[in-house]
């Protein structure tokens, strides 16, 4: 079955997927995300406060995962940006990542042999 | 990298149609092989429950019941947000065989994106938190 195609399909899952895994592939932007989703809206000096990491390199990261969508800049206090954690992108990591989770190996496995426990087999109809 | 929105498995099985549409449709069969506890009520539209030791719940929706050839239901996604709208579609398909039966199962629909009126309702929601506890602290500094 193709899946229906709207006027706007919008990003493909797969590229959303794709850019959280590279986004979250390195600890300095993985610790960036956690800080934000720990404790809200921050800025680049905010976030050099609580981290171990120069306010430059948290510049440059924040400039990447805000291009992918991971975080928008909004206005802050004194004029400042402020960084927003954006969780669209990372439910469709999840989904990726649910589809891979799920086991239907295991409870076929199981099926199979409370059938073999407990129904008579077809042969002897 | 591929995005697998279709889970797909097929397994011959030594026993008639019949049997293995109880085993997949009724309280008793489903509580024996796929949760722990189950309840079902068993016809388009009818809700189901799977219970496993240590307390996952699994809410399915029935959606197709054609017997015993054609069972459907929707459930959540595991791991998603509670209020996430997205499911994923389940059909179990029993074909008799010579030997017995051959039962498939699809699992279709993890690529879904949240839809352009899901994303501005999540965006007013998490905007809505915000203005909220700025509410909050305008409250606070006047008191």
């Amino acid at each position: 079955m193709p899946p229906e195609q709207g006027p706007d399909p919008g990003p493909d899952p797969e590229s959303v997927a794709e850019q959280v895994f590279i986004a979250l592939a390195d600890p300095t932007r993985r610790s960036i995300l956690a800080a934000l989703a720990a404790g809200g809206p921050a800025t680049a000096t905010d976030l050099a406060g609580r981290l171990p990491i120069t306010r430059q390199a948290i510049a440059k990261h924040l400039t990447l995962l805000a291009d992918v969508g991971l975080v928008t800049a909004e206005p802050g206090e004194r004029r400042r940006v402020r960084f927003r954690l954006r969780s669209a992108p990372m439910q469709a990591a999840q989904q990726f990542l649910a589809a891979l989770a799920r086991d239907w190996d295991g409870p076929l496995e199981a099926l199979t042999g409370y059938l073999d426990r407990t129904a008579p087999r077809a042969e002897g109809r | 990298m591929g995005f697998p929105d279709r889970i797909e498995r097929t397994l011959d099985v030594a026993h008639p149609p019949r049997v293995v549409w109880a085993a997949i449709t009724t309280a008793e069969g489903l509580a024996a092989w796929f949760g722990q506890e189950a309840e079902i009520d068993l016809r388009p539209g009818g809700h189901a429950r799977l219970a496993w030791d240590g307390g996952h719940v699994a809410e399915l929706r029935v959606e197709r019941v054609e017997e015993p050839s054609v069972f459907g239901f929707t459930w959540r996604v595991d791991a998603m947000p509670e209020d996430d709208p997205r499911r994923t579609y389940v059909e179990f398909t029993l074909e008799p065989t010579a030997t017995g039966t051959r039962l498939r199962v699809v699992e279709t629909g993890f690529a879904q994106l949240p839809d352009e009126g899901y994303r501005k309702g999540f965006e007013s929601h998490t905007e809505g938190w915000g203005r909220e506890l700025g509410e909050l602290v305008a409250y606070l500094d006047a008191a």
